[in-house]
């Protein structure tokens, strides 16, 4: 093998010489890679850990022949531009995020697995590039999103708009799917680790430890493809690689009773380098409080700087630890991150977020139902409109006329509504309404439905369990109480900019409710063998007295002494003395 | 009495009316409902390919050019010769090849062609004349001539030609140019061998050589992945123009496979990626030493951060560029015997290449980590390259010295490389038919539950026939048409025995089967049973005693 190169390497030099040792180290490199941690100490006392891993690459995808790749993951790209994808967002999560004692997220998903995707207007079959993305995503991540077909599907009309650089907001290049009965677990970690430039072998993704990860109240993982501007100029195109991790941790249980934390006791890791690849490396601690006095809590080692941000409606102070500068590891060789709370606080002082939602599902009998979805806004004075999008299954059979919103009393009409009803085995219910919530108000919406009875195959295993109705999704811009200053995208911790906000005076916030779970009437499933059984004795019984009736043949009987019973009477009688019968 | 014997004689007749109806009506309802739809097979044709018998047919013309031959021997041209030589490679399989060559003299074109100056222009000038794939030409010269340089007696040019120079000796002048032609010929199409590694499958193992194994099976499609493999980002920036170095070397050698297979190229780089061994210290040479014994285990761990192609079923070949760890460096493969590889590269039979690429490092503490290092291209791609080619099966011919090959220039495939391949290929795609064929009948034979539908036929019914189809171009010497036909074979083929509906009744059990039928069963069957006995055994003592019934 050695010789037969040596043959060819001569050619190769005659031939090509100008070629070679080219590339030039003066250009900037194409793609990027920047990577952040985010640990905000929840109002009920436990933690968030938000990991953000963003690769950004400077490249045409969908230009024929791009097939080199860096540190944007080949898998992906690949997929993007085979099947000629604009946006895509797939989340995979284990918990529900309490919107009521954990604040607003910063990226909330649903419990599950959701997947959305804006395909180019030049797809022709959306449905087909769909079907065979969610398959292939299914290998990737192994995940059961193969189980994503047309009756789980909906095409939103509002809800869901591009997150990123897009000219084309026909919805009939979206699609959306939920699985709420998906289980998340270390098996589709490990894939989503692969992605990383560093993998886990170095930066902030050696905290990615699936053994305490999983440990947690709250995990969801997500990857968020779009497209964005270049530069300022915004003439050209980049591609955004979004990866995000939140887990909460329940510090009560870990730090045995009281709420100071650690990297290492969280993640029994500490970060000792950054990522070599990546151009930012940061770790922010939340340590603004609600009162003034600053003492309540105290992080160690002292940070190097502090960054302050308005942050959905409120002004937040972060502490800062760049693992990129020199700084850092010059006293010790690695970062461990420690709070303390000064006092114990009493965690009364739950504040409630501006917006907030819970569902349930109501009625008795297995027959009819009530999904019934409570919308909060606690805003003192600010009314604002939500979107609502609501996804049920065919088998819910929604009876749209018993559809009534109710804020304070009074009947609350919707500015838009558009529905589509679902197609036994075909589609679900879609449901979108843009409501608007008046100040401090509660809207009540209900809407009743019936249960269908499903073909004995149509039901998943376990069908006592139940069957999940996934989340319905607020979209709202929610009035901010403080003026928030438009910051630059690209200098901005990654936190703060997946969600465009318009202006300075509101911020975009998407809320999942909880996945209901709802009983169908179920059978017995013996039944279909206990059907065939009873059936054919009936059969076998009605045939068996009709052959008789037809091959028998009857003879006139000639009467005899009698059976048994007369013979018992005969001797009663005479044993009594009367004439013999 | 008379009565009763009417009623038992209805009664009887009523019973043999409900044995018929139940066996004339209920018995093939019951079978034509739950049979399970078969669709026919064209079982015959399925069988004959089983024993593949091939005959390759190469046409050569033999071209004279004025003066080389004496000139009694000139006067019996043009006429034609046709050669068969058989080999039994197993009892199922044999191969026959056949050169049909034809004699003729230099028309005026060649003659001019043949007049050039160097044999490079002549070899281009003669293109326009050839024919299509498969077909040879071999110019014979007179030995006076000037175009083949002094000590070269064949010359094999980059398309589908060959030049040769006659030696005038005693005897008969055809009879040695024939001998001659015959090794030119093997040379540029197919030899006994190079057949015999196409059926490697049908072959017993101990026949072939260890190389035989190399090449990738034929695939209607392959994807090619460059990773450059950089396990220590900390100390190495590496940076290499892959996208430049792919267009200019590998490209052109794709685009003049692309009648073979699709292809599609693409890289990655992969951080953090280490080989799966540690490599031992030579204090000697003060280098780290990867031994060929170890190499088969380096490839695996590398392997899980490949990632398979996510959005094609097509074989994957991969080509690592692998920059030692700093602490590792440099880093050297040593052959059997001990001594370093000179390429510092390895190829792993149909899988790709690997070659480590040392950084020369600079008098530590000079330079600033990590160091920016930019791959020289040249260096990689040629040793690729050759992987490559071998990976395809494209090897060196070994010829006697006289020969001279024309080197394959920017394309890196000469024309009659390509025919070998497409020979090769044709008869590894037919026997891959008769093989995926032959086991999807004998499985159909075995398992009767397996539904057929009537695509799954018509697909089979289409490999057949296109099986048969390259067969017989394959023997009138028409090597395009015959791997077109192979190709679609394959693809019908792979296409039939994949299809998902062949599995839809596969798992259902027979006792579930008895289970449903049995309540149903067993009442109206034991009735009729018995009363057919009892019928019987009236009728046979009725026999006994004819008398009684008067």
């Amino acid at each position: 093998m050695a010789g037969a190169a040596g043959v060819l390497g001569l050619l190769l030099l005659l031939l090509l010489g100008s070629p070679g040792g080219c590339g030039g180290s003066t250009a900037p490199p194409r793609d990027s890679l920047r990577e952040e941690l985010l640990l905000s100490p929840l109002p009920s006392g436990d933690l968030a850990a938000t990991f953000q891993f963003r690769a950004r690459w400077d490249s045409e995808l969908h230009r024929e022949g791009v097939s080199h790749y860096r540190l944007f993951p080949k898998a992906l790209g690949q997929l993007l531009s085979k099947y000629l994808v604009r946006e895509l967002h797939l989340s995979l999560t284990q918990g529900f995020w309490r919107t009521r004692t954990w604040g607003q997220p910063y990226l909330q998903a649903p419990a599950g697995a959701e997947l959305w995707v804006w395909f180019q207007d030049s797809v022709t079959d959306v449905d087909k590039a769909w079907k065979e993305l969610s398959n292939i995503l299914s290998g990737i991540f192994c995940a059961s999103l193969n189980f994503i077909d047309s009756t789980n599907t909906v095409t939103p009309t509002a809800s869901f708009k591009p997150l990123g650089l897009a000219n084309v907001t026909d919805h009939h290049l979206l699609r959306y799917a939920v699985l709420p009965r998906e289980v998340v677990c270390t098996e589709n970690l490990t894939p989503w680790k692969k992605l990383l430039p560093c993998g886990s072998k170095a930066g902030l993704a050696v905290l990615l430890k699936a053994e305490r990860l999983f440990h947690t109240s709250y995990h969801s993982q997500a990857v968020h493809i779009r497209p964005i501007c270049r530069d300022a100029s915004c003439l050209s195109v980049s591609w955004e690689l979004r990866q995000t991790l939140t887990v909460v941790f329940d510090t009560f249980s870990i730090g045995q009773g009281k709420r100071d934390w650690s990297l290492f006791k969280m993640f029994s890791r500490t970060v000792t380098e950054a990522c070599p690849l990546a151009s930012e490396s940061k770790i922010y601690v939340d340590i603004s409080s609600k009162t003034q006095e600053n003492e309540l809590l105290e992080v160690t080692p002292p940070p190097l700087s502090v960054h302050e941000a308005s942050v959905q409606g409120d002004r937040r102070t972060y502490a800062v630890y760049d693992l990129l500068s020199p700084f850092l590891f010059n006293v010790s060789r690695s970062l461990n991150v420690q709070l303390k709370w000064k006092r114990p606080q009493d965690s009364l002082d739950l504040s409630t977020p501006v917006l907030h939602a819970q569902r349930y599902v109501s009625g008795y009998g297995l027959q009819t139902g009530e999904i019934s979805t409570l919308i909060y806004n606690t805003h003192p004075y600010r009314a604002f409109p939500v979107i609502l999008l609501e996804t049920v299954p065919w088998y819910l059979r929604l009876y749209v006329h018993t559809l009534v919103i109710t804020t304070k009393g009074k009947e609350n009409k919707p500015s838009y509504i558009h529905y589509q009803p679902a197609k036994d085995r075909r589609r679900p219910h879609l449901l979108e309404m843009l409501i608007q919530l008046p100040a401090n108000s509660v809207t009540k919406i209900t809407i009743q439905f019936e249960r269908a009875l499903l073909k004995w195959t149509e039901y998943t295993p376990d069908p006592n369990h139940g069957f999940y109705v996934s989340p319905s999704v607020l979209s709202a811009l929610v009035p901010s109480v403080i003026a928030m200053k438009a910051e630059d995208a690209e200098q901005s911790p990654l936190f703060t900019s997946l969600f465009p906000s318009s202006d300075g005076s509101s911020y975009f916030v998407r809320l999942y409710t909880e996945p209901l779970l709802v009983n169908l009437p179920t059978p017995d499933f013996s039944m279909p063998y206990n059907v065939i059984c009873l059936t054919c004795t009936v059969v076998a019984v009605c045939y068996g007295s009709f052959y008789n009736l037809l091959t028998r043949t009857f003879h006139v009987e000639e009467p005899n002494r009698g059976g048994l019973a007369k013979r018992l009477a005969n001797i009663i009688r005479k044993v009594r003395g009367v004439p013999p019968l | 009495m008379v009565a009763d014997g009417a009623e038992e004689a209805r009664g009887k007749r009523a019973a043999l009316a409900f044995a018929a109806v139940a066996l004339v009506l209920g018995l093939p309802l019951w079978w034509k409902t739950t049979e399970t739809y078969r669709a026919s097979l064209p079982y015959a044709g399925i069988s004959a390919l089983g024993s593949l018998r091939f005959q390759l047919t190469v046409p050569v013309s033999v071209v004279f050019a004025k003066g080389a031959l004496p000139g009694a021997q000139q006067r019996r041209l043009p006429f034609t010769d046709t050669k068969e030589e058989e080999s039994l490679l197993n009892s199922k399989t044999s191969v026959t090849s056949r050169y049909e060559t034809t004699y003729r003299s230099a028309t005026v074109t060649e003659q001019a062609a043949l007049a050039l100056a160097t044999v490079k222009e002549a070899d281009a000038a003669l293109l326009p004349l050839q024919d299509s794939l498969g077909a040879l030409t071999v110019y014979v010269i007179p030995e006076t001539s000037p175009l083949l340089p002094q000590g070269v007696g064949v010359y094999i040019g980059k398309h589908r030609s060959a030049v040769m120079r006659c030696t005038q000796g005693p005897g008969d002048v055809l009879a040695a140019v024939s001998a001659w032609v015959q090794q030119i010929v093997q040379a540029m199409s197919f030899t006994t061998d190079s057949i015999a590694t196409a059926l490697s499958d049908r072959v017993p193992m101990d026949q072939l050589g260890t190389d035989t194994r190399r090449p990738f099976k034929s695939s209607l499609g392959y994807e090619i992945t460059f990773s450059l493999l950089n396990p220590d980002p900390k100390s190495h920036n590496v940076h290499w123009d892959i996208e430049a170095a792919v267009n200019s070397y590998v490209q052109p050698f794709l685009d003049k496979l692309g009648s073979v297979a699709n292809f599609s190229v693409d890289s990655q780089i992969l951080y953090y990626a280490v080989l799966g061994v540690t490599p031992r210290f030579d204090k000697a040479s003060s280098s780290f030493i990867l031994s060929a014994l170890s190499l088969p285990h380096v490839i695996n761990p590398v392997e899980a951060r490949l990632g398979s192609s996510a959005t094609s079923l097509y074989p994957v070949l991969n080509f690592l560029l692998y920059v030692p760890e700093r602490v590792h460096s440099p880093l050297y493969i040593q052959d059997k015997d001990g001594a370093a590889v000179g390429t510092n590269a390895f190829h792993s039979p149909r899988w790709g290449g690997i070659m480590v690429y040392n950084i020369d490092h600079p008098v530590p503490d000079k330079a600033p980590l990590p160091l920016w290092v930019d791959v020289d291209m040249v260096r990689v791609m040629e040793v690729f390259l050759a992987q490559l080619r071998l990976l395809f099966g494209i090897s060196q011919v070994s010829l006697p010295e006289e020969f001279l090959l024309e080197s394959p220039g920017n394309d890196g495939l000469t024309d009659w490389e390509l025919d070998r391949l497409l020979w090769t290929r044709t008869v590894e795609n037919i026997a891959t038919v008769s093989t995926t064929l032959t086991s999807l009948a004998q499985l159909l034979d075995k398992i009767g539950n397996i539904v057929i539908k009537d695509d799954v036929a018509s697909e089979v019914y289409h490999a057949v026939a296109s099986a048969q189809t390259a067969m017989l171009e394959l023997a009138s010497g028409r090597l395009g048409s015959a791997f077109q036909a192979s190709k679609e074979a394959v693809t019908s083929s792979e296409r039939a025995f994949f299809d998902p509906s062949l599995l839809h009744l596969l798992y259902f059990p027979d006792d579930q089967k008895f289970a449903i039928y049995i309540p149903l069963f067993l009442p109206m069957a034991v009735p009729i049973l018995l009363s057919l006995v009892k019928i019987l055994r009236e009728a046979k003592q009725s026999k006994k005693e004819p008398t009684k019934t008067d």
